[in-house]
């Protein structure tokens, strides 16, 4: 289909007035600027129109106009997104669900707060802190990122080793298909008959259905939480620490890693009393009753001396906890002031591979040129590795690229995955064609189907088409031919 | 390891030729409640076998066909165990039935269901296919998440070869507290607990009597303790392995048994006959002579669904469809896993309607 075939940014307008108000809907160049990219700023696509409903009703109303006209729909959260998974379709009408952000209902004895997709993570927790409850996965973006992002991307968090991901935190979705139809799955009951669609909506990336409410679980606020900070020399010494925290039979409530580069950003950025002469750093949590606690952090810091740390810190008051949290929690824009540009990274491995996987990304830092920092959950293994680039120099983000490329290809040959929680979007698209086989790929094509046979919703993001695979053959070959809008669709 | 897999693959690959459907079989140990029909067995019983362990990853990978005891004594030698508790209803209960089954324990609403630490599946699909989906890490967004999918799914989507599970750490000491209450009460206080930082692993109420289970550190169960009141029960850890495992007296009755999966915060249902509760609420066992549409109706009511446990039809054990689109969804995919409905044909029980 070329872009003739489709109605002009004014027809869908005009059509769509019928049932969105006009503010709802922005045709304009100047107007559509800020949707043009989401958190993964390398990539850039101007929406056709971007329509801004406020109504579940109006978001059905968008999704039949375009079913009907064959018009592709991308969905939009917070746009804080890291893979370009809310990249716009040049063709396609860019859905923004911001405003739909009502919190429904909070019940504080059922544990369960219904809301609209729009709602902010973080508006969850406060809506039932006064209750001694939150809601547990916090990703970094807790503070814009909203639920029904959160739930297209199965996000995680600091704290989803012992309190899981998106997808153990939520119990009922309400979504709409391409063609409009309401669907409800899940419920508030701990288990339902038939398939388990919640599994499958869970982090399918706006390619099966919108959300349009979101019932959740929270779950009560542990009586004390204690964080050590622990220092080592070698990045080898920290990861084995980790690995053996895990076998020793401690969950711990969170635990990161930051190596030097990333802590002596981050100290610059929070002033959080952050050690930066050590080579790696452990923030390592525990949560629970002060009993609990106590016992914890006492075989926390046996372990973690034992495997080399040389100096352990443990925050003195809630303060100095929530300080060395944030910290890790600003890691990133810390990272991002060292460079012009950085270029994060998701994969996630078995924790025991961690030094040799890091020791490998020292080297290849060197043969590239270019510095990596390294933020990352170390309890679940789930890495961050940020490469620092200046897209202003010609050539350097194709380096970045392939690099990046190669970090995720060794992921998936040492057990792991090339994504644990930021999602496939445009942004891994090709090394999906590294962990997956083409059986798998036609299965999911069949699954995608199974939703929007005509393949409308989110075109060309998280699963590759078998020919682009097959054309590609290994992933980095085809990055530099990467203007999105000519994915293939499928 | 492919060698034996091989005969699996053909006997599905013929039989999708043929259009022959299959009777995928493990241990039978929950045949009484789910089986189809199919006359031609695709026998999981030799597919066995601990794959890959690694008790610092929290994670261990098992062939479908290899004993559920087998695996949870592997777990306990290193100090670790499955969160969800499942039920094995027979001593020749299989991993890969139990997956399939999507059946959890006591400990399902402090630690979360059999589907939450499903990490990865290996597969044979309706067409004979050999299929890997998920890993072996703890997080993991590549691709749509199959392997959870198959959990509960009774082997309509695929049949399931390898599992990959996480497992946790086993508590150091447990305490089971009672006090004698009223259902209303007992539900209450089981949700209002359910609010508070406690470390209660399971509940249950039966006979007047509330249940609960604290699992930590000594010194930790024995502060709960002063605060929640109540008496210790001294026999606690057999109670649970009786429920978990339907021993005891209740699970006897000549009655209908139904299994009705409802919000927690439901108050007393109200049917005629016994009822044993679990999982803080969330789960109501009734032993009664009520037909069918009033249970079912009054478990829709409820939030949730019904299941007649012992007396039902295991070749449809869920005639109930789901409303709306939500049915073609169901059918849709089973198209995609199983394109000549050869896998378990007639479950989950409302896909032919």
């Amino acid at each position: 289909m070329d872009k003739s075939e489709i109605p002009s940014e004014l027809e869908i307008g005009q059509a769509l007035r019928q049932w969105l108000p006009e503010s709802a809907i922005l045709t304009t160049p100047e107007s559509k600027r800020p949707y043009e990219t989401d958190g993964l700023s390398a990539y850039r696509q101007m929406p056709h129109v971007v329509v801004l409903p406020a109504t579940e009703k109006e978001v059905q109303a968008v999704l039949r106009y375009c079913h009907a006209q064959c018009i592709p729909v991308v969905a939009r959260g917070a746009g804080t997104g890291l893979s370009g998974g809310a990249l716009p379709h040049e063709r396609g009408v860019l859905l923004s669900l911001a405003r739909l952000r009502n919190i429904v209902q909070v019940d504080p004895l059922a544990r369960t707060v219904r809301v609209q997709p729009g709602v902010r993570n973080l508006a969850i927790t406060q809506a039932v802190d006064a209750h001694g409850l939150y809601y547990a996965p916090d990703p970094s973006s807790q503070i814009a990122c909203s639920i029904g992002g959160n739930v297209a991307e199965n996000s995680g968090g600091v704290h989803c080793l012992k309190y899981g991901l998106t997808l153990h935190n939520i119990l009922r979705l309400r979504v709409l298909t391409m063609t409009g139809e309401v669907v409800e799955i899940g419920s508030e009951a701990p288990d339902s008959a038939g398939f388990d669609f919640m599994a499958l909506l869970t982090g399918s990336e706006g390619l099966l259905a919108i959300v349009t409410e979101v019932t959740v679980k929270v779950i009560p606020k542990p009586r004390v939480s204690k964080v050590i900070m622990a220092s080592f020399d070698t990045v080898e010494q920290a990861g084995d620490a980790v690995a053996r925290m895990i076998a020793a039979g401690i969950i711990p409530a969170g635990l990161e890693m930051m190596d030097s580069l990333a802590t002596r950003a981050a100290e610059d950025f929070v002033h959080a009393g952050y050690p930066v002469e050590a080579a790696a750093v452990l923030l390592c949590e525990s949560d629970g009753m002060p009993e609990v606690v106590e016992d914890e952090l006492a075989r926390m810091k046996t372990i973690l001396e034992e495997n080399g740390a040389t100096e352990l810190r443990v925050a003195r008051d809630e303060a100095e906890r929530l300080r060395f949290w944030a910290g890790r929690k600003a890691a990133f824009p810390a990272v991002g002031r060292l460079a012009p540009d950085y270029y994060c990274i998701d994969g996630t491995i078995p924790r025991r591979r961690l030094g040799e996987v890091l020791r490998r990304i020292a080297d290849w830092s060197l043969e590239y040129g270019l510095e990596v920092a390294n933020v990352f959950h170390a309890g679940d293994g789930n890495l961050h590795p940020l490469i620092l680039y200046d897209a202003g120099i010609p050539g350097q983000f194709h380096k970045t690229e392939e690099l990046a490329g190669r970090i995720l290809e060794l992921c998936v040959e040492v057990g792991g995955t090339i994504t644990g929680e930021h999602g496939v979007g445009v942004e891994k698209i090709n090394q999906m064609c590294v962990q997956f086989g083409e059986d798998e790929i036609a299965v999911f094509h069949g699954i995608k189907a199974a939703f929007d046979p005509e393949g409308l919703l989110n075109p060309g993001k998280a699963i590759p088409t078998l020919q682009r695979c097959a054309e590609g053959g290994r992933m980095h070959v085809h990055h530099n031919q990467l203007p999105h809008p000519e994915l293939s669709r499928f | 390891m492919h060698g034996e897999l091989e005969p699996l693959c053909a006997q599905v690959r013929q039989a999708y030729e043929a259009k022959r459907p299959l009777r995928i079989r493990g241990g039978g140990s929950k045949s009484f409640l789910v089986c189809s029909v199919a006359p031609e067995v695709l026998d999981l019983r030799l597919y066995t076998g601990i794959v890959e362990y690694e008790p610092s990853e929290l994670v261990v990978t098992v062939r479908a066909g290899t004993l559920l005891i087998t695996l949870e004594r592997l777990l306990e030698e290193n100090g670790q165990m499955l969160a969800f508790e499942p039920p094995h209803l027979g001593l020749q209960a299989t991993v890969g039935g139990m997956v399939a089954a999507g059946l959890s324990g006591p400990r399902r609403m402090a630690q979360g269901a059999v589907r939450d630490f499903v990490l990865g599946v290996r597969m044979i699909d309706g067409q004979g296919r050999d299929l890997s989906f998920g890993g072996r890490v703890i997080k993991n967004v590549a691709g749509f998440d199959v392997s959870r999918l198959m959990v509960g799914a009774w082997g309509a989507l695929g049949v399931l070869t390898e599992v990959t599970l996480k497992v946790i750490p086993r508590a150091s000491s447990q305490l089971t507290l009672e006090w004698s209450l009223s259902e209303a009460q007992a539900l209450q206080r089981m949700n209002e607990w359910a609010g508070q930082p406690w470390p209660i692993t399971a509940s249950s109420y039966f006979q007047g009597r509330l249940r609960v289970r604290l699992e930590g550190p000594r010194k930790a169960l024995e502060s709960a303790a002063v605060h929640l009141g109540g008496k210790e029960v001294l026999e606690g850890k057999g109670w649970w392995m009786g429920l978990r495992e339907q021993q005891l007296d209740f699970f006897m009755t000549p009655k209908p048994i139904w299994r009705m999966a409802v919000r927690p915060t439901t108050g007393p249902l109200g049917l005629s006959g016994q009822t044993l509760v679990e999982w803080g609420g969330g789960l109501r066992w009734v032993a009664c002579d009520h037909g069918h549409a009033q249970v079912h109706a009054m478990a829709r009511e409820a939030g949730g669904h019904a299941q007649q446990w012992h007396g039902g039809d295991p070749a449809r054990p869920f005639p109930e469809p789901p409303a709306g689109a939500l049915l073609d969804l169901h059918r849709n995919l089973k198209k995609v896993f199983d394109p000549a409905g050869i896998l378990n044909p007639g479950l989950p029980g409302f896909l032919e309607g």
